[in-house]
């Protein structure tokens, strides 16, 4: 909403500076965006009176000006075709900023073929003030050195802020003034509508039909006006507030929008068949005053005549009813609408307009009459004609209800109270009038407020105008009671994952929760109900089914970049559905496969890398990684061959990993290998002295028992079939005594001379821990023995 | 057997020092100690001939032998340490190493917005605040109903609301505009006293500079018997500065949001130094959360009597705050993952903001 500071002033008594004024509205709540004064921009040019004006010995076009200007008489070279002796002009010095041209002037004169020049004479153009190039402005006759935006008359400052959409109210200067009164920034003048005598009857029927839409249409005809330009000073108004005047009779209902927040609309009658009849649309279409086609359905309130529509209510007229300079006789149409039904219209059409934005925020149902009043006065005085009666149509709006309200809730809500008087100042002042004076106090609301409909509306209005500065500012009191940990068991397990992968070398980011559908696609996802309805672009149009898609695309790019070998990982949400159940957290990760050169031998980026990224964050989750189970991950984006998944028991997934499946990595343009995982930390059980609950949430670690027995080695030779995974016999030797074999490795893994094909030899150290006597020889060859054995039954045999 | 006399034994030691002192190796080093002090070695044969003296000759001969068996071994002893250092010196001389070789360094880092929501979680932390979530996929009711926006209310249309495809009943579910809705999920679920804050991804239509379509929020809720707009004022306050880990001046400016009332945007003192931004310093003012209490009307869509508890909430974007704290110069870059990019303002996975030690 943009207004002048002398608008304002028309409706507000005032000595407060700019200033002061934009400080106040922001501190009420009318949050400004930008004030333009536009005598800042033309400071520096001021008027010159050229003396003498001769042509230029070496140019046929320039000419050699003598000017008087606020530094003197100085010798200015000009080619516009206007100069001439005894123009008033805009003198600007040397050295001066030139805004319409973008450039500025040599500090120090310039020779124009041959002869010096001390400055500019500016056109409209230069000057950013609009068309009327052909050549320099020309001034009335005014005062050398005065200030040019003076002589113009552009030196009324233009406030531009932000209306919250609960305050309609302020799309209107009056209502913007009746806040900075309350504010204590003025006095708010005093409303003088005088109604007008009507002259003619209104003969001009108006049937609503369509109540809901349309509660109230107030109608006046004028007869025998002359329509034409509007008069200087409306056009002035509205061109400052960057509005084009069109003609008076536009121009009044732009003044009424502004002015009052009241839009109107004028019909010429000699356009107009039978009778006015508001309605819902009937899948019609019609030429709009914006130049444009709608087709208006029954969602639609319409304004026809007998004939067909002339208009959508209350957002934009139609071009077959528009005035023009013929037009003689108007309608003046001050209504009301639903503004569901405007919003909901204007929506679906792609329609703005100033009009449309006031009625779907609520106008004030209490300035029809009025409205209808001021208009005609501006009719009448600006275009001449006979007035009608007013006809309403419809019922107006009742009053808003009213309220009550406790002046303890003051203090209650806010800490603080600016005092029963200030109180009553404050609401008085924005228009609520007291009613009674038994507390709670009656308030009735307003026409202009319907935002308010409770106490604590009016604590606002108190809070907003008194000032939250005058709030104590109070630091929150203790929470009774022991403290529980702020963050979440996740949370917590997380942070420590994230840590644990960072110090691996992987790098965190934070990425898109939606991707382009053809990759969704290839990860699993793509479910129709995760697609976006308005995606903010086309390749960002379904909730990501996986982490990894933008991890891969990150890399990819960095590549491309000449950063060869990122490695990524992010902790976030991944999605099956729209249920709050359907989505899950996952810690997922990647490693391109384009280790570095090092003098020492890079290390090798495989599966198995990122077999230990998952253990790692998986470790500092505080699973029990030793115990978890290995299987094939379900995802048909893991390589068949190079992927693994741990889990714990037969459903619960903990983490999937390996290498990713290359024609995934093609379908999304991925060059070269990788290796991924995706860690699932919801899945990992709260450790048991959580789960129980408080009573049993010892810390306690519980006894440890220190063997002074050294423990024992043996060192085992298999040869085993390829295919036998080295982790089955690893856990098969473990298991053959539990309680002394206390820990197996696997130390050697070897193919070639000496084992036949299609097997490999694995070398394990068992390492067993006497608890309480030293083995005898017997006992040891007794227990690998059950090592042997166990080895066996997987296809193993020692190695000879 | 009085053959050797006390005057000898000065020229055995000496002679024996002379062998040992240039004994070249602890091998001829050992064959003197054998020579002079083994079985039969010179000395030892001298003191066996003790047995023979008479007793004058024994208390003059017995000393004198044994200070030069004590002298000839720790000559040895001394001998024998030189030369082991001298071999040791000798081998380690051909160890030699190039310590300027490059070492392998793991430098993976953390995200800012992770820093940063782990800040804001220590400092709420310590104000007895505890955290809730919600899901990103949220309905109408959660997102905008339940929090005072009407149906087809213009309040709507401020927030560029992602939709998501109708479903069979042509209900379209949202992309959560902000976390607002966790306050919801949590007041319907549980009893005041409530002090939570509610971290998580929003999201909106928009992409610029200074907006993404994907961000992050902080919002809090307290509700009680007795918390009040000063309340509102001292938490955020003490939060800020807090954060910003310097003194910051705050104004407090009325705006409107349908779920609070009154409603509040909380500014900060700031100063632009070049491309650089200083919080707490300088004479403009820009804004950094919303806020306010508790609309009645919102506290009673979750079943809390609005004439027994108030509260107030607030809510601020991460991202921006991280841009404001660590200088970041562009919003977007925050979720390009461009490695330069996290490795400059990126944390040390062994950074943990804590009011003890520090938020960074």
């Amino acid at each position: 909403m943009k207004f002048t500071l002398s608008w304002l002033k028309e409706h507000l008594d005032t000595d407060a500076s700019l200033s002061e004024i934009v400080d106040a509205m922001t501190m009420a709540g009318l949050e400004v965006e930008e004030v333009i004064d536009p005598a800042a921009a033309l400071s520096a040019f001021t008027v010159g009176h050229v003396l003498a004006a001769e042509k230029h010995p070496d140019a046929d076009k320039l000419k050699v000006c003598r000017v008087a200007t606020k530094d003197g008489e100085q010798q200015i070279v000009c080619g516009a075709p206007n100069a001439r002796e005894g123009l008033y002009v805009a003198f600007a010095p040397l050295g001066t900023y030139i805004p319409g041209a973008d450039f500025s002037l040599d500090k120090k004169p310039r020779k124009i073929r041959g002869i010096e020049s001390f400055g500019m004479m500016c056109s409209a153009d230069e000057l950013d003030l609009g068309e009327d190039s052909d050549g320099i402005i020309e001034l009335p006759k005014a005062e050398v050195g005065a200030p040019i935006a003076d002589v113009l008359g552009l030196n009324d400052p233009v406030i531009d802020f932000e209306v919250t959409p609960n305050r309609p109210d302020w799309l209107g200067v009056r209502g913007i003034a009746r806040d900075l009164a309350a504010a204590g920034i003025g006095t708010l003048k005093p409303d003088t509508i005088e109604p007008v005598q009507a002259t003619i009857d209104n003969a001009q029927s108006v049937l609503i039909e369509a109540p809901d839409a349309c509660p109230a249409f107030v109608g006046r005809v004028v007869r025998g006006l002359k329509n034409g330009p509007s008069p200087k000073w409306l056009q002035d108004k509205l061109k400052a507030i960057g509005l084009r005047p069109i003609s008076a009779l536009v121009d009044i209902t732009n003044f009424m929008t502004i002015d009052r927040a009241r839009p109107l609309h004028v019909y010429d009658l000699a356009k107009v068949e039978g009778s006015i009849i508001v309605r819902m649309g009937e899948d019609e279409t019609f030429e709009a005053l914006d130049d444009k086609t709608y087709t208006a359905t029954a969602d639609d309130v319409v304004i026809a005549d007998e004939r067909g529509i002339l208009g959508l209510g209350g957002i934009v007229g139609g071009e077959s009813s528009g005035v023009s300079d013929e037009t003689a006789d108007i309608l003046i149409e001050c209504a009301v609408f639903d503004p569901l039904t405007i919003r909901r219209s204007a929506k679906r059409l792609g329609v703005n307009s100033d009009a449309k934005y006031r009625f779907e925020r609520g106008i004030d149902t209490g300035f029809m009459r009025d409205g209808m009043e001021m208009a005609t006065r501006l009719v009448l005085d600006l275009c001449g004609g006979d007035a009608s009666t007013v006809d309403v149509a419809g019922a107006i709006p009742a009053e808003p209800e009213p309220v009550t309200f406790d002046p303890a809730r003051v203090e209650q809500l806010l800490g603080f109270t600016p005092g029963d008087d200030e109180i009553l100042r404050i609401l008085d002042t924005l228009g609520f009038k007291k009613t009674g004076s038994d507390v709670p106090w009656p308030f009735a609301v307003p026409t202009w407020r319907r935002d308010v409909t409770m106490q604590a509306d009016l604590v606002e209005e108190v809070a907003r105008i008194a000032g939250f500065d005058q709030l104590p500012a109070t630091s929150l009191p203790a929470m009774p009671g022991r403290r529980e940990p702020t963050a979440t068991l996740t949370q917590t397990r997380t942070r420590l994952a994230r840590r644990a992968l960072a110090l691996r070398g992987l790098s965190e980011t934070v990425s898109w929760s939606f991707v382009l559908d053809t990759h969704a696609d290839a990860f699993g996802g793509g479910d129709a109900a995760l697609y976006l309805d308005n995606p903010i672009s086309s390749d960002l149009n379904v909730m990501r089914p996986s982490a990894l898609i933008h991890l891969l695309l990150s890399g990819q790019k960095a590549t491309d970049r000449g950063y060869p070998g990122a490695a990524l990982f992010e902790l976030g949400p991944v999605y099956r559905g729209t249920e709050p159940g359907d989505q899950s957290l996952t810690l997922a990760g990647i490693r391109r496969v384009e280790p570095g050169r090092d003098w020492a031998g890079a290390d090798a980026i495989t599966a198995l890398s990122a077999k230990a990224d998952a253990l790692a964050a998986l470790d500092a989750m505080g699973a029990n990684t030793d115990n978890l189970q290995l299987s094939k991950p379900t995802g048909d984006y893991w390589h068949p061959g190079r992927s693994g998944r741990l889990q714990m028991g037969p459903k619960n997934i903990l983490a999937d990993f390996g290498e990713l499946h290359p024609r995934v990595l093609k379908a999304l343009g991925i060059d070269g290998r990788v290796v991924a995982f995706e860690v699932w930390p919801e899945s990992l059980p709260a450790p048991r002295n959580k789960a129980k609950g408080k009573k049993s949430a010892s810390k306690s670690k519980g006894a440890l028992a220190l063997s002074d027995l050294m423990p024992v080695h043996r060192d085992f030779a298999f040869i085993v079939p390829d295919t036998l995974a080295a982790g089955d016999l690893v856990r098969a030797a473990k298991g053959a005594d539990k309680a002394l074999i206390s820990d197996v490795s696997l130390f050697d893994i070897y193919t070639g001379k000496g084992i036949e094909d299609g097997h490999k030899s694995l070398a394990i150290d068992v390492t067993l821990s006497p608890r309480d006597e030293t083995l005898t020889d017997s006992q040891i060859e007794t227990i690998s023995a059950k090592i042997v054995k166990a080895a066996e039954k997987l296809g193993a045999q020692l190695r000879g | 057997m009085s053959d050797i006399a006390i005057s000898d034994i000065e020229a055995i030691r000496s002679r024996f020092q002379a062998d040992i002192d240039t004994a070249s190796d602890l091998s001829s080093l050992d064959a003197i100690r054998v020579s002079a002090l083994g079985k039969k070695g010179e000395i030892s044969m001298m003191m066996r001939g003790l047995g023979k003296m008479s007793p004058e000759e024994k208390t003059v001969m017995g000393p004198a032998l044994n200070g030069l068996k004590n002298d000839v071994a720790a000559l040895v002893d001394i001998r024998k340490t030189a030369l082991e250092n001298e071999a040791l010196d000798a081998a380690l001389a051909s160890e030699m190493m190039d310590m300027s070789l490059p070492v392998s360094r793991k430098n993976g880092t953390l995200h800012p917005v992770q820093q940063v929501m782990e800040e804001m979680a220590v400092i709420f932390s310590d104000m007895g605040f505890s955290v809730a979530e919600g899901p990103d996929i949220e309905d109408d009711f959660h997102n905008f109903t339940a929090l005072n926006f009407p149906p087809g209310h213009p309040a709507r249309d401020m927030h560029d609301t992602f939709f998501m495809v109708p479903d069979s009943d042509g209900q379209q579910k949202v992309l959560r505009t902000h976390t607002s809705p966790v306050q919801i999920r949590t007041m319907m679920s549980q009893k005041p006293p409530i002090r939570i804050i509610a971290p998580g991804r929003t999201y909106r239509c928009d992409s610029d500079q200074t907006h993404t379509p994907m961000f992050h929020q902080v919002e809090g809720l307290v509700i009680g018997e007795d918390i009040h707009m000063g309340h509102l004022k001292g938490c955020l306050m003490d939060f800020v500065s807090a954060f910003f880990e310097t003194d910051v001046d705050v104004r407090f400016r009325p705006h409107h949001f349908p779920f609070t009332e009154p409603s509040a945007e909380m500014d900060v003192r700031y100063e632009r130094d070049g491309a650089s931004i200083k919080i707490g310093q300088g004479n403009d003012w820009m804004e950094i959360l919303g806020c306010g209490m508790v609309h009645p009307n919102v506290l009673t869509a979750c079943g809390i009597n609005p004439d027994v508890y108030q509260g107030f909430a607030f809510g601020m974007g991460v991202d921006r705050l991280a841009m404001l704290k660590y200088g970041m110069p562009d919003l977007r870059d925050m979720f390009a993952g461009d490695p330069r990019w996290l490795g400059h303002y990126g944390f040390s996975p062994l950074v943990q903001a804590s009011l003890e030690s520090g938020l960074s």
